[in-house]
């Protein structure tokens, strides 16, 4: 009934604005009738997502996965977790849509439009992880402040677009150059038109790698509106933050970006370690840059119970940041003991990696199948929370399903 | 009664006219346009329609077993201090979801004040401190917690 509305609504409200009569219209609404239609819909309807698919957040819009609807190998749209910091832009207007280069470190200012993006440059797909710093947040003790994501702010879906590094060349860039930071068109929850909601980037070494992309197309097809459509900057293996949606301009800039949460204690953590709940000064946080090695269980789903004498087969992601996954393990008995677990190569750099195997078990009862992931510099997962940190950024604990053998 | 009186007046009449036939046609073309629109088509039906009733005004405070159903906050003292400060520019469930000591909770407000535009509470910052800190207090949850809340089902063979 409320879809209905919605609709409704959003059709009468298209006639409205065709015969430019919205006042009369208003007049014909019964009294006490409340148009909420357009602040309240159905969200898994407004951004195609799965009915499962876990809404922390309406006002900004945050969703995340579950692990069990991770499975395939390029995560689609209904899966995809949304962490919004601003309001999403509306009216998008694609043909007159323009990205433009300044800063201190530019020759001259530029700007493109979409096409010219899309028609002069190379374009290139990749397969890309983005995960959001706070993924994992809810399990810092003491608890940090925000978005409270449990495993499912990940994804890695392929994106296709131009290199940045190809259009920073053709803007011509000084050799002062730091860092590169985006500014969008999505609005400040205050409505503050002078506040940006989110305004972060890389430095130039990210910048210029080939899989950094200012990407217009996901999965094949246009980026979904809460995605960033129609452009984003993607810069797979970094907090997800670092690939801004809606993408209307670069500053590339001769110090670090100082935009919007790039400052203050937003996407950093302390530079020494720090006992939990201790206070940490501003000039003591350093940017995260790398995501940490991770991995995810997604089939079967938790709580799967098997008969004894039958294997179980788990199937699940593996990812490193800007580095790849070289071994993968599971382990029946709260990590006593760890058996191998095959791990594919990566799609390409920055994909995630899919693991398979088969698990028996001895007798029954009540088992948790753990797995762990370790880089290629020998850094593993912790079975146990990470360093804790004041915002509860980096949780790469290892993930756990509950298993009961019959 | 001059000539340039009676152009006058006879501007004015069909001006009238003219306003008159864009009111009718605009209102015709909206009832014609409401009607399509109307699922239930008792457009012109003496009860309210379905639309209407099924989409219930809540009450702006009505609490159910201990739950604000508008905002789902939690029932307390200073709730709706809370709802009427706090959900104006982002939704409750940023609060529910967040546990925080009273230092913590002021030091967030404080946060808002220096950087998210919101103004000035005067007394209600109290109110809604003491709102926040008794009913979404820190939870202990160690450095890993048990798995709980398993939905057990058999995996198909």
């Amino acid at each position: 009934m409320q879809r209905r509305n919605f609709i409704k609504k959003t059709a009468l409200s298209s006639i409205t604005a065709l015969l430019g009569a919205e006042i009369v219209f208003g007049e014909v609404m019964p009294l006490g009738y409340n148009p909420l239609g357009l602040q309240d819909p159905d969200p898994f309807q407004l951004f195609s997502k799965d009915k499962e698919m876990v809404v922390l957040n309406d006002k900004p819009w945050n969703m995340e996965a579950r692990a069990h609807l991770l499975n395939e190998k390029v995560t689609t749209n209904p899966y995809m977790f949304i962490r919004n910091n601003g309001i999403i832009p509306e009216n998008i207007d694609v043909a007159n849509w323009t990205v433009t280069f300044e800063g201190e470190s530019v020759n001259a200012p530029k700007t493109y439009t979409l096409a010219e993006l899309k028609t002069k440059f190379q374009q290139y797909t990749y397969q890309l992880t983005l995960e959001c710093g706070g993924n994992g947040r809810s399990e810092f003790d003491p608890p940090a402040k925000g978005n409270q994501w449990t495993i499912g702010a990940v994804s890695c879906a392929k994106w296709t677009g131009v290199r940045l590094k190809d259009v920073l060349a053709d803007v011509g860039i000084k050799n002062n150059a730091v860092y590169v930071g985006y500014h969008a068109a999505d609005t400040h929850l205050s409505g503050d038109p002078n506040k940006e909601p989110i305004s972060r980037g890389v430095p130039m070494a990210k910048a210029y790698q080939d899989e950094t992309l200012l990407a217009f197309q996901m999965n094949g097809e246009d980026i979904p509106l809460a995605h960033g459509y129609p452009l984003r900057l993607v810069a797979g293996g970094w907090p997800a933050s670092a690939s801004g949606k809606w993408i209307k301009g670069i500053s590339v800039r001769n110090k670090v970006h100082d935009g919007t949460k790039m400052t203050g204690t937003a996407y950093r953590v302390p530079c020494e370690a720090v006992a939990p709940g201790e206070k940490v000064k501003d000039e003591d946080m350093c940017i995260i840059e790398s995501m940490p090695v991770k991995s995810l269980i997604t089939s079967p789903k938790s709580g799967a119970m098997i008969d004894l004498g039958k294997t179980l087969t788990i199937q699940g992601h593996a990812w490193a940041g800007e580095l790849a996954v070289a071994k993968m393990e599971y382990s029946i008995d709260f990590g006593a003991t760890w058996n191998p677990c095959g791990v594919e190569a990566p799609a390409n750099r920055l994909a995630w990696q899919h693991f398979t195997t088969a698990v028996s078990f001895p007798k029954k009862g009540y088992y948790e199948i753990w797995v762990r992931a370790t880089d290629t510099q020998g850094v593993s997962q912790p079975m146990l929370l990470p360093g804790w940190n004041p915002k509860g950024y980096l949780n790469n604990a290892c993930h756990r399903i509950a298993v009961k053998v019959k | 009664m001059d000539q340039q009186e009676a152009f006058r007046n006879s501007v004015k009449a069909i001006y009238k006219g003219f306003v008159v036939m864009f009111l009718f046609i605009g209102i015709v073309s909206i009832v014609i346009a409401y009607a399509l629109m109307d699922p239930e088509g008792d457009l012109f039906g003496t009860g309210v329609s379905e639309a209407y009733t099924s989409v219930p005004k809540v009450d702006d405070d009505l609490v159910v077993n201990g739950v604000h159903v508008q905002t789902g906050l939690l029932d307390g003292e200073g709730l709706m201090t809370v709802v009427n400060n706090c959900t104006n520019c982002h939704s409750a469930k940023l609060v529910i979801q967040n546990r925080m000591n009273k230092e913590r909770w002021a030091a967030t407000i404080d946060w808002m004040q220096r950087t998210q535009n919101l103004g000035d509470l005067g007394a209600n910052e109290e109110i809604i401190i003491n709102y926040l800190v008794t009913n979404y207090p820190p939870q202990k949850a160690g450095r890993r917690r048990n798995r709980t809340a398993i939905d057990w089902y058999e995996l198909e063979k």
